[in-house]
């Protein structure tokens, strides 16, 4: 597994408008909270919200391999933290 | 409170209206309505905010209720949402006042108050007793005590405590709303008083239980366009801040809908502007002090309702909208027009709008998008049959407006704006001073936005201020200024 951890907010139509567009902030913040240890971007729809009509859990964001399901600012840096801290 | 706080509120009223869009598209609206509680809270499902289950259910329905576009207060308790799905597709007109309450779901807040808390040390400089003018407090064993009969909640106590021991306990949405028209009535849960009410919004986006709803007009749309008529949609300029894709890809997307063409709220904001400059000149050559925009369907109602003697000094110039719904109703007299709205207050403006069918705003847009499974950033682009200007593709952010009235003006009409950025408590007061002594010592052309930030800040946008700033800015950068392109037919 490489070093860095990565994460990928989701800005797909459904991930926007149920929450991911106040997840924006992280592209900023996370860059300059954890250098560059932390690869953050955000992308194109990650699909996870058309499974079993799943867009009630949107926002989707994923660190590393794990999906955060109904993400927060909060829950995005916690899952940062126990990544880094598992490394 | 910072300009589009995430709420976990706004996740629920948007995740109703999916459900919703999507009953209505399915092969039996009135029964998926009415399983729509039952589908969010299965069985078994964990109870993640009220009590119980039963109070989760009960408190969705009363949403989707809202999401029908009735109103909650009228509703009988035991109708069926699937009675009331069918009522909503048999209703001819949106109803009036566009804010229900939910009781349901208002917490019932303590009365607003001023507390005191076990940190209050009884020290000897008691400045609180000291402070206080109406000798609300006195110390009781060796703690301050208020006396709740004379303290008048003026928190100048809550100010001088060196220990932070005295606290203002408010009433998010009394607290919010800016002209006293929402308050706690006599069973403790907030009432709206409509004749004062001017529509802002600001209670909707206050309360942290989310129990002030928007009245929706999603499913009055949605039938016209399974009917076949031919529907048209106006979108506002703060639209291109909300959604992640470009301008034209945004009107494809509506377009993919079902709606027969798209039309530019800035083209209209482009008659105002020239109409408003043209105004601003006459007035002042006539010796008037100072002049108020009129474009902000919030402030126009504040006028209306709280602030009769500024009406000599607002303009009488229409708003971008009422200009939009003129032409398109001009170009297709069958048409069905729709306003996509940042808030509540143009709801009121377009029942008083004849050419404005119906108003949906950009949580409705975001969740119609959401149902139907569109990928704005896929789709295809499509351009806008009249191209508006930079300034008027900028109305939607606080100084836009007086900015685009002051590209117009001639050299010799200087005009100094003064910018209301957001209608409170404090900036209404200043209004009523400048309307009662006629004069403005700050400037002569006083731009009003009724939310903080201008349209972009208003309580039915789905994206956070920043990155839609920087969106609706890329857009106004990219647009032809309406400087030296000044069309004459109106």
């Amino acid at each position: 597994m490489s070093e860095k951890v990565s994460v990928k907010v989701c800005l797909g139509t459904t991930c926007f408008v149920m929450g991911s567009a106040n997840l924006q902030e992280l592209i900023e913040t996370v860059p300059a909270k954890y250098g560059d240890k932390v690869e953050v971007s955000g992308v194109p729809c990650l699909g996870l919200c058309s499974i079993d009509w799943e867009f009630s859990k949107a926002p989707y964001v994923k660190v590393d391999d794990d999906v955060i399901k109904e993400a927060t600012v909060e829950k995005v840096l916690k899952a940062i933290d126990e990544k880094l801290a598992a490394k | 409170m910072a300009i589009n706080t995430p709420k976990q509120t706004s996740h629920l009223k948007r995740e109703i209206l999916v459900r919703l869009i999507k009953s209505f598209l399915s092969d039996n609206f009135e029964e998926n309505t009415r399983l729509i509680p039952f589908d969010m809270r299965p069985k078994g499902h964990e109870v993640p905010y009220r009590c119980c289950i039963y109070k989760e259910r009960a408190i969705l329905r009363d949403r989707a209720v809202a999401g029908l576009g009735l109103s909650i207060e009228e509703t009988d308790d035991s109708a069926l949402l699937s009675e009331l799905a069918q009522k909503a597709l048999e209703r001819k007109e949106p109803e009036e006042n566009p804010l229900t309450v939910l009781t349901t779901a208002c917490k019932g807040c303590v009365p607003a108050r001023i507390y005191v808390t076990d940190l209050c040390q009884g020290c000897v400089a008691r400045p609180c007793v000291n402070t206080c003018k109406f000798g609300a407090i006195s110390v009781i064993n060796g703690k301050s005590v208020i006396d709740p009969a004379k303290c008048k909640n003026c928190g100048m106590c809550a100010q001088v405590c060196p220990y932070q021991a005295i606290q203002k306990i408010i009433v998010p949405c009394e607290s919010a709303c800016p002209v006293g028209a929402i308050t706690k009535g006599d069973d403790g849960h907030a009432k709206i008083d409509f004749e004062k009410c001017i529509s802002c919004g600001k209670c909707v986006a206050a309360c942290p239980f989310g129990a002030v709803h928007e009245k929706s007009q999603i499913i009055d749309v949605l039938k016209h366009i399974k009917a076949g008529k031919k529907v048209i949609a106006m979108v506002a300029p703060a639209i291109m801040g909300q959604l992640p894709c470009s301008p034209k890809q945004l009107k494809e997307a509506i377009q993919e809908l079902g709606f027969a063409d798209v039309y530019e709220v800035a083209q209209g904001a482009d008659v105002t502007t020239k109409t408003e400059a043209a105004e601003f000149e006459e007035r002042l050559l006539h010796g008037a002090e100072f002049m108020t925009t009129s474009c902000c369907a919030g402030y126009n109602e504040l006028v209306d309702k709280h602030i009769p003697e500024m009406k000599p000094f607002r303009s009488d110039t229409k708003t971008p909208l009422y200009y939009t719904a003129e032409i398109v109703k001009k170009e297709h007299p069958d048409a069905i027009t729709v306003f996509f709205s940042p808030c509540v207050a143009k709801r009121r403006e377009a029942l008083q709008t004849p050419t404005v069918d119906y108003v949906l705003n950009y949580e409705e847009l975001g969740a119609w998008f959401v149902a139907l499974n569109i990928q704005v950033a896929e789709c295809g682009e499509s351009s806008f049959k009249t191209e508006a200007s930079a300034e008027g593709r900028n109305y939607c952010v606080t100084g836009g407006v007086a900015k685009a009235v002051q590209t117009l003006l001639p050299e010799e009409i200087p005009a100094h704006p003064v910018l209301i950025d957001g209608l409170n408590k404090q900036s209404i007061r200043d209004l009523k001073k400048y309307a009662k002594n006629g004069m403005c010592d700050l400037g002569n052309l006083i731009e009003v936005m009724a939310c903080q930030g201008g349209c972009l800040g208003g309580n039915a946008t789905v994206n956070a201020y920043k990155p839609a700033l920087k969106q609706v800015t890329n857009y106004v950068n990219e647009s032809e200024s309406i400087k030296g392109n000044v069309k004459t037919e109106n």
